[in-house]
Protein backbone atom coordinates (compact mmCIF):
# COMPACT_ATOMS: atom_id res chain seq x y z
CA UNK A 1 0.00 0.00 0.00
CA UNK A 2 1.48 3.33 -0.65
CA UNK A 3 0.50 6.50 0.98
CA UNK A 4 -1.93 7.72 -1.74
CA UNK A 5 -3.77 4.34 -2.24
CA UNK A 6 -6.81 4.22 -0.33
CA UNK A 7 -7.46 1.50 2.01
CA UNK A 8 -9.68 -1.22 -0.04
CA UNK A 9 -10.98 -4.82 0.18
CA UNK A 10 -7.96 -6.29 -1.67
CA UNK A 11 -5.16 -4.52 0.52
CA UNK A 12 -7.06 -5.62 3.55
CA UNK A 13 -7.86 -9.45 2.11
CA UNK A 14 -3.59 -9.34 1.02
CA UNK A 15 -3.03 -8.53 4.53
CA UNK A 16 -5.12 -11.42 6.50
CA UNK A 17 -4.22 -13.67 4.06
CA UNK A 18 -0.74 -13.13 4.97
CA UNK A 19 -1.36 -13.44 8.62
CA UNK A 20 -2.98 -16.66 7.85
CA UNK A 21 -0.42 -18.06 5.72
CA UNK A 22 1.74 -17.20 8.63
CA UNK A 23 -0.22 -18.81 11.04
CA UNK A 24 -0.28 -21.81 9.24
CA UNK A 25 3.73 -22.12 8.29
CA UNK A 26 4.32 -21.52 12.37
CA UNK A 27 6.67 -18.31 11.48
CA UNK A 28 5.28 -16.78 14.65
CA UNK A 29 7.88 -14.05 15.27
CA UNK A 30 7.42 -12.82 11.56
CA UNK A 31 4.06 -12.89 12.42
CA UNK A 32 4.24 -10.82 16.19
CA UNK A 33 5.59 -8.21 13.41
CA UNK A 34 2.52 -7.90 12.27
CA UNK A 35 1.06 -6.54 15.52
CA UNK A 36 0.97 -3.09 16.93
CA UNK A 37 2.83 -2.57 20.31
CA UNK A 38 0.09 -2.88 22.08
CA UNK A 39 -1.91 -5.63 20.29
CA UNK A 40 -4.46 -7.78 21.87
CA UNK A 41 -5.95 -11.06 21.43
CA UNK A 42 -9.01 -12.13 22.31
CA UNK A 43 -11.44 -15.52 22.08
CA UNK A 44 -14.90 -14.66 24.03
CA UNK A 45 -16.62 -17.63 25.71
CA UNK A 46 -18.84 -19.32 23.44
CA UNK A 47 -22.15 -18.34 25.76
CA UNK A 48 -21.63 -14.22 25.83
CA UNK A 49 -19.29 -13.60 22.61
CA UNK A 50 -20.25 -9.74 23.35
CA UNK A 51 -18.90 -9.64 26.59
CA UNK A 52 -16.00 -7.32 28.01
CA UNK A 53 -12.68 -9.96 29.34
CA UNK A 54 -12.68 -7.26 32.38
CA UNK A 55 -15.89 -9.02 34.05
CA UNK A 56 -16.42 -12.13 31.93
CA UNK A 57 -14.38 -15.15 31.57
CA UNK A 58 -12.86 -15.41 28.23
CA UNK A 59 -10.90 -18.45 26.70
CA UNK A 60 -8.24 -16.31 25.76
CA UNK A 61 -7.41 -12.46 26.71
CA UNK A 62 -4.14 -11.51 25.59
CA UNK A 63 -2.25 -8.22 25.65
CA UNK A 64 0.62 -7.64 24.00
CA UNK A 65 2.88 -9.32 26.64
CA UNK A 66 1.40 -12.49 27.03
CA UNK A 67 1.31 -12.81 23.32
CA UNK A 68 4.62 -12.61 23.10
CA UNK A 69 4.59 -14.77 26.13
CA UNK A 70 1.95 -17.19 24.44
CA UNK A 71 3.85 -17.45 21.16
CA UNK A 72 7.65 -17.62 23.34
CA UNK A 73 5.28 -21.06 24.49
CA UNK A 74 3.88 -22.59 21.07
CA UNK A 75 7.87 -22.45 20.02
CA UNK A 76 9.04 -24.73 22.84
CA UNK A 77 8.83 -28.23 22.61
CA UNK A 78 7.51 -28.02 26.17
CA UNK A 79 4.49 -26.71 24.83
CA UNK A 80 3.19 -30.43 24.87
CA UNK A 81 -0.42 -29.73 23.36
CA UNK A 82 0.99 -28.44 20.39
CA UNK A 83 3.98 -30.92 19.95
CA UNK A 84 4.12 -32.08 17.10
CA UNK A 85 2.75 -29.17 15.67
CA UNK A 86 -0.87 -29.04 14.18
CA UNK A 87 -1.05 -28.23 10.65
CA UNK A 88 -3.65 -26.15 10.08
CA UNK A 89 -5.09 -24.56 7.47
CA UNK A 90 -6.93 -21.26 7.81
CA UNK A 91 -9.73 -20.22 5.50
CA UNK A 92 -10.51 -16.22 5.30
CA UNK A 93 -13.92 -15.11 3.24
CA UNK A 94 -16.30 -12.25 3.68
CA UNK A 95 -13.84 -10.03 4.36
CA UNK A 96 -15.22 -6.21 5.41
CA UNK A 97 -14.11 -2.68 6.10
CA UNK A 98 -16.22 -1.41 8.58
CA UNK A 99 -15.23 1.65 8.79
CA UNK A 100 -11.87 3.88 9.35
CA UNK A 101 -11.84 5.98 11.97
CA UNK A 102 -8.48 8.07 12.43
CA UNK A 103 -6.17 5.70 11.51
CA UNK A 104 -8.02 2.39 12.28
CA UNK A 105 -9.70 0.50 10.11
CA UNK A 106 -12.62 -2.11 11.76
CA UNK A 107 -12.60 -5.80 9.64
CA UNK A 108 -14.37 -8.25 10.13
CA UNK A 109 -14.40 -11.54 8.39
CA UNK A 110 -15.27 -15.04 8.81
CA UNK A 111 -12.99 -17.92 9.03
CA UNK A 112 -12.82 -21.83 9.48
CA UNK A 113 -9.31 -23.23 10.72
CA UNK A 114 -8.99 -26.95 9.92
CA UNK A 115 -6.50 -28.56 12.56
CA UNK A 116 -4.95 -31.72 11.96
CA UNK A 117 -2.75 -33.22 15.00
CA UNK A 118 -1.09 -36.95 14.38
CA UNK A 119 -3.89 -39.53 13.92
CA UNK A 120 -6.51 -37.38 14.94
CA UNK A 121 -9.90 -36.47 12.71
CA UNK A 122 -9.90 -33.02 11.48
CA UNK A 123 -10.79 -30.32 14.55
CA UNK A 124 -12.70 -27.14 12.29
CA UNK A 125 -13.06 -23.64 14.22
CA UNK A 126 -15.49 -21.91 12.66
CA UNK A 127 -16.11 -18.48 13.59
CA UNK A 128 -15.64 -14.53 12.62
CA UNK A 129 -12.45 -12.09 13.02
CA UNK A 130 -13.15 -8.72 14.41
CA UNK A 131 -9.85 -6.98 13.63
CA UNK A 132 -8.74 -3.33 14.87
CA UNK A 133 -6.11 -2.47 12.21
CA UNK A 134 -4.08 0.67 12.29
CA UNK A 135 -2.98 2.06 9.93
CA UNK A 136 0.72 3.44 10.17
CA UNK A 137 1.87 5.74 6.67
CA UNK A 138 1.91 3.24 4.55
CA UNK A 139 1.36 0.06 6.54
CA UNK A 140 -0.92 -1.81 8.30
CA UNK A 141 -0.80 -3.09 11.95
CA UNK A 142 -2.80 -5.45 14.10
CA UNK A 143 -3.81 -3.56 17.20
CA UNK A 144 -6.86 -5.85 18.06
CA UNK A 145 -7.82 -9.45 17.03
CA UNK A 146 -10.90 -10.87 18.05
CA UNK A 147 -12.31 -14.77 16.80
CA UNK A 148 -15.18 -15.55 18.22
CA UNK A 149 -16.61 -19.18 17.36
CA UNK A 150 -19.54 -19.84 16.04
CA UNK A 151 -19.91 -23.38 17.91
CA UNK A 152 -22.55 -23.06 21.09
CA UNK A 153 -19.48 -24.35 23.65
CA UNK A 154 -15.91 -25.71 22.57
CA UNK A 155 -17.07 -29.51 22.77
CA UNK A 156 -14.44 -31.46 20.54
CA UNK A 157 -12.60 -28.88 19.68
CA UNK A 158 -10.88 -29.68 23.05
CA UNK A 159 -9.16 -26.57 23.77
CA UNK A 160 -7.53 -23.74 21.89
CA UNK A 161 -4.11 -24.18 21.86
CA UNK A 162 -2.94 -23.05 18.30
CA UNK A 163 -3.63 -19.26 17.77
CA UNK A 164 -6.84 -19.23 16.61
CA UNK B 1 -19.55 -59.03 33.87
CA UNK B 2 -17.62 -61.48 35.36
CA UNK B 3 -15.94 -60.49 38.44
CA UNK B 4 -13.10 -58.66 38.44
CA UNK B 5 -10.68 -56.55 40.84
CA UNK B 6 -9.85 -53.16 40.13
CA UNK B 7 -7.18 -52.30 42.21
CA UNK B 8 -4.54 -53.37 44.18
CA UNK B 9 -4.16 -51.78 47.56
CA UNK B 10 -1.57 -53.29 49.48
CA UNK B 11 -0.23 -51.22 52.30
CA UNK B 12 2.81 -53.91 53.04
CA UNK B 13 4.35 -54.00 49.76
CA UNK B 14 3.83 -50.11 49.19
CA UNK B 15 1.64 -51.30 46.78
CA UNK B 16 -1.26 -49.41 45.22
CA UNK B 17 -2.22 -50.43 41.04
CA UNK B 18 -5.87 -49.69 39.08
CA UNK B 19 -6.59 -51.86 36.59
CA UNK B 20 -6.81 -50.26 33.48
CA UNK B 21 -9.96 -51.60 32.21
CA UNK B 22 -12.00 -49.67 34.41
CA UNK B 23 -10.42 -46.48 31.74
CA UNK B 24 -11.52 -48.12 28.73
CA UNK B 25 -14.58 -50.63 29.31
CA UNK B 26 -18.15 -49.13 28.42
CA UNK B 27 -19.23 -52.06 30.95
CA UNK B 28 -17.61 -50.49 33.32
CA UNK B 29 -19.27 -46.94 32.82
CA UNK B 30 -22.89 -48.60 32.62
CA UNK B 31 -22.22 -49.70 36.43
CA UNK B 32 -20.67 -46.43 37.25
CA UNK B 33 -23.81 -44.73 36.21
CA UNK B 34 -25.58 -46.74 38.25
CA UNK B 35 -23.74 -47.10 41.35
CA UNK B 36 -21.90 -43.56 41.32
CA UNK B 37 -23.84 -41.29 39.44
CA UNK B 38 -27.54 -42.59 40.56
CA UNK B 39 -26.04 -42.55 44.15
CA UNK B 40 -23.54 -39.78 44.92
CA UNK B 41 -24.60 -36.08 44.92
CA UNK B 42 -23.68 -34.47 42.07
CA UNK B 43 -22.96 -30.31 41.45
CA UNK B 44 -25.66 -28.77 39.73
CA UNK B 45 -24.92 -25.28 39.96
CA UNK B 46 -24.43 -21.65 42.67
CA UNK B 47 -27.10 -19.60 44.45
CA UNK B 48 -25.28 -16.56 42.43
CA UNK B 49 -26.60 -18.20 38.87
CA UNK B 50 -30.48 -17.73 40.16
CA UNK B 51 -30.21 -14.70 41.98
CA UNK B 52 -34.09 -13.91 40.75
CA UNK B 53 -36.82 -15.12 40.56
CA UNK B 54 -37.55 -17.04 37.80
CA UNK B 55 -34.05 -16.67 36.84
CA UNK B 56 -33.07 -21.00 34.97
CA UNK B 57 -30.08 -22.59 33.77
CA UNK B 58 -30.40 -25.63 32.26
CA UNK B 59 -27.69 -28.04 32.87
CA UNK B 60 -27.06 -31.77 32.24
CA UNK B 61 -26.18 -33.87 35.05
CA UNK B 62 -25.61 -37.04 35.61
CA UNK B 63 -27.28 -37.88 32.20
CA UNK B 64 -30.29 -36.03 32.60
CA UNK B 65 -31.30 -32.51 31.47
CA UNK B 66 -32.04 -30.10 34.39
CA UNK B 67 -33.50 -26.93 34.87
CA UNK B 68 -31.59 -25.10 37.82
CA UNK B 69 -34.61 -22.44 38.76
CA UNK B 70 -35.46 -20.41 40.93
CA UNK B 71 -39.27 -19.80 41.73
CA UNK B 72 -41.49 -16.66 41.70
CA UNK B 73 -41.74 -17.96 45.58
CA UNK B 74 -38.19 -17.65 46.02
CA UNK B 75 -37.50 -20.90 46.50
CA UNK B 76 -34.51 -23.12 44.18
CA UNK B 77 -35.41 -26.07 42.93
CA UNK B 78 -34.03 -28.54 40.16
CA UNK B 79 -36.35 -30.19 37.76
CA UNK B 80 -36.26 -32.46 35.41
CA UNK B 81 -36.36 -30.95 31.92
CA UNK B 82 -39.34 -33.44 30.37
CA UNK B 83 -42.50 -32.87 30.42
CA UNK B 84 -45.07 -35.03 32.57
CA UNK B 85 -46.75 -35.84 29.31
CA UNK B 86 -44.87 -36.60 26.43
CA UNK B 87 -41.51 -36.26 28.02
CA UNK B 88 -40.18 -33.26 25.70
CA UNK B 89 -37.75 -30.98 27.17
CA UNK B 90 -39.93 -28.30 28.27
CA UNK B 91 -36.69 -25.64 28.29
CA UNK B 92 -34.17 -25.33 25.38
CA UNK B 93 -32.20 -22.28 26.01
CA UNK B 94 -28.98 -22.41 28.21
CA UNK B 95 -30.25 -19.80 30.35
CA UNK B 96 -32.77 -16.47 31.28
CA UNK B 97 -35.58 -15.96 33.07
CA UNK B 98 -39.15 -17.21 33.02
CA UNK B 99 -42.30 -17.07 34.60
CA UNK B 100 -43.62 -20.05 33.29
CA UNK B 101 -42.12 -23.06 30.97
CA UNK B 102 -43.99 -24.29 28.31
CA UNK B 103 -43.87 -27.61 26.25
CA UNK B 104 -44.01 -26.65 22.76
CA UNK B 105 -44.97 -30.15 21.86
CA UNK B 106 -48.54 -30.07 22.95
CA UNK B 107 -48.15 -26.57 24.77
CA UNK B 108 -48.44 -27.93 28.44
CA UNK B 109 -47.52 -24.95 30.14
CA UNK B 110 -46.34 -25.22 34.18
CA UNK B 111 -45.23 -22.33 36.20
CA UNK B 112 -41.37 -21.64 37.35
CA UNK B 113 -43.09 -23.02 40.75
CA UNK B 114 -43.29 -26.51 38.94
CA UNK B 115 -46.79 -26.56 39.25
CA UNK B 116 -48.77 -27.79 35.80
CA UNK B 117 -51.25 -24.72 35.04
CA UNK B 118 -52.44 -24.76 31.73
CA UNK B 119 -53.37 -27.75 29.50
CA UNK B 120 -55.11 -27.16 26.34
CA UNK B 121 -58.46 -28.91 26.20
CA UNK B 122 -58.11 -30.21 29.34
CA UNK B 123 -62.10 -31.09 28.85
CA UNK B 124 -60.72 -34.08 26.87
CA UNK B 125 -59.48 -36.03 30.02
CA UNK B 126 -61.68 -38.15 32.68
CA UNK B 127 -62.30 -37.16 35.96
CA UNK B 128 -59.40 -38.83 37.48
CA UNK B 129 -57.10 -36.01 35.53
CA UNK B 130 -55.17 -34.42 38.35
CA UNK B 131 -53.28 -31.30 36.92
CA UNK B 132 -51.96 -31.33 40.58
CA UNK B 133 -49.99 -34.63 39.76
CA UNK B 134 -48.64 -33.11 36.74
CA UNK B 135 -46.50 -30.86 37.67
CA UNK B 136 -42.30 -30.48 36.78
CA UNK B 137 -41.21 -33.21 38.37
CA UNK B 138 -38.43 -32.53 40.80
CA UNK B 139 -34.93 -34.17 41.25
CA UNK B 140 -35.03 -36.74 44.39
CA UNK B 141 -33.03 -35.04 46.53
CA UNK B 142 -31.57 -31.31 46.63
CA UNK B 143 -29.78 -29.29 48.57
CA UNK B 144 -27.03 -26.97 49.31
CA UNK B 145 -24.00 -25.84 51.25
CA UNK B 146 -23.28 -22.23 51.56
CA UNK B 147 -24.76 -21.85 48.10
CA UNK B 148 -23.02 -24.90 46.41
CA UNK B 149 -26.27 -26.51 45.31
CA UNK B 150 -25.71 -30.46 45.02
CA UNK B 151 -28.92 -33.18 43.68
CA UNK B 152 -28.92 -36.78 44.09
CA UNK B 153 -30.85 -39.44 42.04
CA UNK B 154 -31.00 -41.72 45.11
CA UNK B 155 -33.78 -40.96 47.20
CA UNK B 156 -32.44 -42.90 50.00
CA UNK B 157 -28.74 -41.05 49.86
CA UNK B 158 -27.27 -39.73 53.40
CA UNK B 159 -28.15 -35.92 53.75
CA UNK B 160 -25.72 -33.71 51.89
CA UNK B 161 -24.25 -32.48 54.87
CA UNK B 162 -22.77 -35.83 55.92
CA UNK B 163 -21.66 -36.20 52.51
CA UNK B 164 -19.58 -33.29 52.11
CA UNK B 165 -17.49 -34.67 55.62
CA UNK B 166 -14.39 -32.73 55.66
CA UNK B 167 -14.47 -31.29 51.92
CA UNK B 168 -17.15 -28.60 54.21
CA UNK B 169 -13.99 -27.38 55.83
CA UNK B 170 -12.59 -26.09 51.91
CA UNK B 171 -15.56 -24.76 50.59
CA UNK B 172 -15.13 -22.49 53.70
CA UNK B 173 -12.17 -21.37 52.97
CA UNK B 174 -13.78 -20.14 49.80
CA UNK B 175 -16.39 -18.65 51.08
CA UNK B 176 -14.41 -16.76 53.84
CA UNK B 177 -12.78 -15.03 51.14
CA UNK B 178 -15.55 -12.79 50.62
CA UNK B 179 -16.04 -10.40 53.16
CA UNK B 180 -20.07 -10.73 52.98
CA UNK B 181 -19.79 -14.40 52.52
CA UNK B 182 -21.40 -14.21 49.14
CA UNK B 183 -19.78 -15.47 46.00
CA UNK B 184 -20.72 -14.97 42.05
CA UNK B 185 -19.93 -17.33 39.14
CA UNK B 186 -18.91 -14.78 36.98
CA UNK B 187 -20.10 -14.69 33.53
CA UNK B 188 -18.29 -16.38 31.00
CA UNK B 189 -18.75 -20.48 30.69
CA UNK B 190 -15.66 -22.62 29.56
CA UNK B 191 -17.50 -25.53 28.02
CA UNK B 192 -15.12 -27.99 26.67
CA UNK B 193 -14.52 -32.20 25.99
CA UNK B 194 -11.94 -34.25 26.54
CA UNK B 195 -11.06 -37.71 25.04
CA UNK B 196 -10.31 -39.30 27.88
CA UNK B 197 -12.13 -41.18 30.82
CA UNK B 198 -13.72 -38.92 33.09
CA UNK B 199 -12.25 -40.35 35.93
CA UNK B 200 -8.50 -38.98 34.71
CA UNK B 201 -9.68 -35.83 35.51
CA UNK B 202 -10.74 -36.43 38.82
CA UNK B 203 -7.13 -37.38 38.81
CA UNK B 204 -5.34 -34.96 37.05
CA UNK B 205 -7.32 -31.86 38.58
CA UNK B 206 -5.11 -32.35 41.95
CA UNK B 207 -2.11 -33.71 40.91
CA UNK B 208 0.71 -31.62 41.73
CA UNK B 209 3.57 -34.61 40.59
CA UNK B 210 2.43 -34.07 36.58
CA UNK B 211 2.58 -30.14 37.36
CA UNK B 212 6.37 -29.50 36.37
CA UNK B 213 7.11 -31.96 33.24
CA UNK B 214 3.04 -31.40 31.99
CA UNK B 215 2.79 -27.38 32.70
CA UNK B 216 7.00 -25.98 32.43
CA UNK B 217 6.12 -23.50 30.48
CA UNK B 218 3.83 -22.72 32.27
CA UNK B 219 6.21 -22.46 35.04
CA UNK B 220 8.41 -20.78 32.53
CA UNK B 221 5.90 -18.24 32.28
CA UNK B 222 5.89 -17.31 35.76
CA UNK B 223 9.40 -17.23 35.95
CA UNK B 224 9.55 -14.76 32.95
CA UNK B 225 7.37 -12.53 35.41
CA UNK B 226 9.72 -12.23 38.48
CA UNK B 227 8.17 -15.75 40.50
CA UNK B 228 10.57 -17.86 42.05
CA UNK B 229 10.12 -21.42 40.74
CA UNK B 230 13.13 -22.84 41.80
CA UNK B 231 12.58 -26.58 43.33
CA UNK B 232 14.01 -27.14 46.80
CA UNK B 233 15.74 -30.19 47.67
CA UNK B 234 13.60 -33.23 47.92
CA UNK B 235 10.38 -30.98 46.76
CA UNK B 236 8.87 -31.26 43.17
CA UNK B 237 7.20 -28.32 43.61
CA UNK B 238 8.55 -24.26 44.46
CA UNK B 239 6.75 -25.09 47.98
CA UNK B 240 6.33 -27.71 50.47
CA UNK B 241 2.49 -29.11 49.99
CA UNK B 242 0.97 -31.87 51.29
CA UNK B 243 -2.45 -34.07 50.50
CA UNK B 244 -4.76 -35.31 52.63
CA UNK B 245 -8.34 -37.42 52.66
CA UNK B 246 -11.70 -35.38 53.23
CA UNK B 247 -13.49 -38.54 53.89
CA UNK B 248 -16.15 -40.31 51.25
CA UNK B 249 -13.67 -40.18 48.97
CA UNK B 250 -13.36 -36.29 48.63
CA UNK B 251 -9.82 -35.65 48.97
CA UNK B 252 -7.42 -32.58 48.30
CA UNK B 253 -3.86 -31.19 47.91
CA UNK B 254 -2.77 -27.63 49.57
CA UNK B 255 0.36 -25.48 49.62
CA UNK B 256 1.84 -22.19 50.70
CA UNK B 257 1.76 -21.37 47.69
CA UNK B 258 4.59 -19.29 45.16
CA UNK B 259 2.20 -18.12 42.92
CA UNK B 260 0.05 -14.85 43.82
CA UNK B 261 -3.69 -14.95 44.44
CA UNK B 262 -6.44 -12.60 44.25
CA UNK B 263 -6.84 -12.80 47.38
CA UNK B 264 -4.71 -11.65 48.83
CA UNK B 265 -0.69 -11.92 47.79
CA UNK B 266 0.83 -9.65 44.99
CA UNK B 267 2.74 -11.75 42.30
CA UNK B 268 4.87 -9.03 39.62
CA UNK B 269 2.10 -10.16 37.16
CA UNK B 270 -0.60 -7.90 39.01
CA UNK B 271 1.36 -4.98 38.44
CA UNK B 272 2.83 -2.32 40.86
CA UNK B 273 -0.92 -1.04 41.07
CA UNK B 274 -2.40 -3.36 41.61
CA UNK B 275 -0.10 -3.87 45.28
CA UNK B 276 -2.05 -1.58 47.44
CA UNK B 277 -5.53 -2.81 46.75
CA UNK B 278 -4.05 -6.02 47.58
CA UNK B 279 -2.95 -4.52 51.33
CA UNK B 280 -6.49 -3.84 51.52
CA UNK B 281 -7.98 -6.72 50.99
CA UNK B 282 -5.50 -8.43 53.08
CA UNK B 283 -5.86 -5.82 56.03
CA UNK B 284 -9.93 -7.03 55.59
CA UNK B 285 -9.42 -10.44 56.23
CA UNK B 286 -6.95 -9.94 59.08
CA UNK B 287 -9.53 -8.10 60.59
CA UNK B 288 -11.83 -10.27 59.86
CA UNK B 289 -10.75 -13.76 60.40
CA UNK B 290 -7.73 -12.76 62.57
CA UNK B 291 -4.18 -13.50 61.78
CA UNK B 292 -3.97 -16.83 61.73
CA UNK B 293 -7.00 -17.88 59.51
CA UNK B 294 -6.53 -15.02 57.38
CA UNK B 295 -3.20 -16.18 56.53
CA UNK B 296 -4.44 -19.58 55.45
CA UNK B 297 -6.92 -17.71 53.27
CA UNK B 298 -4.56 -16.15 52.06
CA UNK B 299 -1.20 -17.62 51.53
CA UNK B 300 -2.38 -21.48 50.43
CA UNK B 301 -3.47 -22.99 47.62
CA UNK B 302 -6.01 -25.47 47.41
CA UNK B 303 -7.25 -28.08 44.75
CA UNK B 304 -10.19 -29.90 45.97
CA UNK B 305 -11.72 -32.89 44.65
CA UNK B 306 -15.81 -33.54 46.01
CA UNK B 307 -16.12 -36.83 44.89
CA UNK B 308 -16.81 -38.11 42.22
CA UNK B 309 -16.53 -35.19 39.72
CA UNK B 310 -16.68 -31.36 41.64
CA UNK B 311 -13.29 -29.60 41.44
CA UNK B 312 -12.89 -26.30 42.70
CA UNK B 313 -9.24 -24.85 42.60
CA UNK B 314 -8.27 -22.70 44.86
CA UNK B 315 -5.32 -20.82 43.38
CA UNK B 316 -4.20 -18.02 41.61
CA UNK B 317 -8.01 -17.72 40.94
CA UNK B 318 -10.78 -20.07 42.08
CA UNK B 319 -12.56 -22.38 39.66
CA UNK B 320 -15.47 -23.81 39.95
CA UNK B 321 -15.18 -27.42 37.59
CA UNK B 322 -17.46 -30.28 37.15
CA UNK B 323 -17.26 -32.85 34.54
CA UNK B 324 -19.72 -36.09 33.14
CA UNK B 325 -19.11 -38.97 31.09
CA UNK B 326 -20.65 -39.23 26.99
CA UNK B 327 -18.82 -42.51 26.45
CA UNK B 328 -15.87 -44.38 28.36
CA UNK B 329 -13.41 -42.37 26.31
CA UNK B 330 -15.24 -38.99 26.31
CA UNK B 331 -16.22 -36.54 28.30
CA UNK B 332 -17.68 -33.05 28.83
CA UNK B 333 -16.41 -30.22 30.94
CA UNK B 334 -18.04 -27.14 31.79
CA UNK B 335 -15.73 -24.75 34.39
CA UNK B 336 -16.53 -21.44 35.47
CA UNK B 337 -14.69 -18.72 37.91
CA UNK B 338 -16.05 -17.96 40.76
CA UNK B 339 -15.35 -14.81 43.05
CA UNK B 340 -16.66 -12.51 46.32
CA UNK B 341 -19.79 -10.73 44.93
CA UNK B 342 -18.30 -7.42 45.66
CA UNK B 343 -14.91 -7.24 45.04
CA UNK B 344 -14.11 -4.16 42.61
CA UNK B 345 -13.92 -4.10 39.07
CA UNK B 346 -10.03 -3.65 39.52
CA UNK B 347 -10.04 -6.61 41.26
CA UNK B 348 -12.49 -8.89 39.36
CA UNK B 349 -10.37 -8.38 36.45
CA UNK B 350 -7.09 -9.60 37.85
CA UNK B 351 -9.08 -12.82 39.54
CA UNK B 352 -9.86 -13.11 35.69
CA UNK B 353 -6.76 -12.15 34.13
CA UNK B 354 -4.79 -14.46 36.50
CA UNK B 355 -7.51 -17.60 35.97
CA UNK B 356 -6.51 -17.13 32.22
CA UNK B 357 -2.85 -17.56 32.50
CA UNK B 358 -3.02 -21.08 33.70
CA UNK B 359 -6.93 -22.50 33.78
CA UNK B 360 -9.05 -23.09 31.21
CA UNK B 361 -8.34 -24.35 27.05
CA UNK B 362 -6.91 -21.28 26.39
CA UNK B 363 -4.72 -20.93 28.72
CA UNK B 364 -1.34 -21.88 28.91
CA UNK B 365 -1.76 -25.16 31.30
CA UNK B 366 -4.70 -26.95 30.79
CA UNK B 367 -4.17 -27.21 26.79
CA UNK B 368 -1.90 -29.35 27.69
CA UNK B 369 -3.54 -31.30 30.36
CA UNK B 370 -6.15 -31.91 27.44
CA UNK B 371 -3.21 -33.72 25.42
CA UNK B 372 -1.85 -35.50 28.35
CA UNK B 373 -5.44 -37.11 28.98
CA UNK B 374 -6.34 -37.70 25.55
CA UNK B 375 -2.71 -39.06 25.14
CA UNK B 376 -3.45 -41.94 28.41
CA UNK B 377 -6.39 -42.48 26.63
CA UNK B 378 -4.71 -43.34 23.33
CA UNK B 379 -1.89 -45.38 25.34
CA UNK B 380 -4.10 -47.86 27.43
CA UNK B 381 -5.70 -49.12 24.28
CA UNK B 382 -2.97 -51.22 26.10
CA UNK B 383 -5.03 -52.88 29.03
CA UNK B 384 -5.14 -56.13 27.59
CA UNK B 385 -1.13 -56.35 27.67
CA UNK B 386 -0.64 -53.72 30.12
CA UNK B 387 -3.25 -53.98 32.59
CA UNK B 388 -1.88 -52.09 35.35
CA UNK B 389 -1.71 -48.25 36.53
CA UNK B 390 0.74 -47.63 39.24
CA UNK B 391 -0.41 -45.02 42.23
CA UNK B 392 1.71 -46.13 44.97
CA UNK B 393 3.81 -42.49 45.39
CA UNK B 394 3.99 -41.87 48.71
CA UNK B 395 2.44 -45.11 50.13
CA UNK B 396 5.48 -46.22 52.56
CA UNK B 397 5.07 -42.82 54.31
CA UNK B 398 2.42 -42.04 57.06
CA UNK B 399 -0.84 -40.22 55.92
CA UNK B 400 0.18 -37.23 58.06
CA UNK B 401 3.81 -36.77 55.36
CA UNK B 402 1.82 -36.94 52.36
CA UNK B 403 2.73 -34.60 50.06
CA UNK B 404 0.85 -33.17 47.23
CA UNK B 405 3.29 -34.69 45.22
CA UNK B 406 2.26 -37.81 46.38
CA UNK B 407 -0.49 -39.94 45.57
CA UNK B 408 -2.34 -40.23 48.65
CA UNK B 409 -5.27 -37.89 47.38
CA UNK B 410 -5.44 -40.21 44.34
CA UNK B 411 -6.03 -43.01 46.22
CA UNK B 412 -8.53 -41.69 48.33
CA UNK B 413 -10.71 -41.00 44.95
CA UNK B 414 -9.85 -44.58 43.63
CA UNK B 415 -10.71 -46.52 47.32
CA UNK B 416 -14.17 -44.91 47.35
CA UNK B 417 -14.68 -45.52 43.67
CA UNK B 418 -14.01 -49.23 44.34
CA UNK B 419 -15.94 -49.28 47.33
CA UNK B 420 -19.34 -47.83 45.40
CA UNK B 421 -18.37 -50.32 42.41
CA UNK B 422 -17.99 -53.66 44.13
CA UNK B 423 -20.71 -53.62 46.96
CA UNK B 424 -23.69 -54.55 45.54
Amino acid sequence: MTEKQVLNRAVVEDFLYEEASLLDEWRLDEWLEMLTDDASYYVPPNDAPDADHHDTLFIVADDIHRIKSRVKRLKSRHAHAENPKSKTRRMISNVRIRSVVENVAHVTANFVVYRFRRHEQIREYVGRYEYKLAIDGTQLRIAERKAILDSEELARLGSVSIIL
Amino acid sequence: MEARQYIIDDSDKGMFKVHRSVLVQPEILTQERKKIFDRCWLYVGHVSEVKQPGDFKTRNVGGRPIIFTRGSDGEVRAFLNSCTHRGTLVCRERQGNAKSFQCFYHAWTFNNCGELVAVPGQDAYGQNFDKRELGLRSVPRFDHYKGFYFLSFDKSAVSLDEYLAGAKEYLDLIVDQSPTGELQIIQGTQEYDMLGNWKLLSENSFDDYHVAPTHITYLEYLKDSGVDVSMPKGLLMPKHGFGKSLGNGHAMIENETYRGRPIARWMPMYGEEAKEEIAQIRRELTQRLGEQRAMRVAETNRNLLIFPNLVINDGSSVTVRTYFPVTEKHMKITAWAIGPTDESPRARARRLDSFLTFYGPGGFATPDDVEALEVVQQGIATWQELEWSDLSRGMMKKDEDQLNTDELHLRTFWRRWNELMTKE
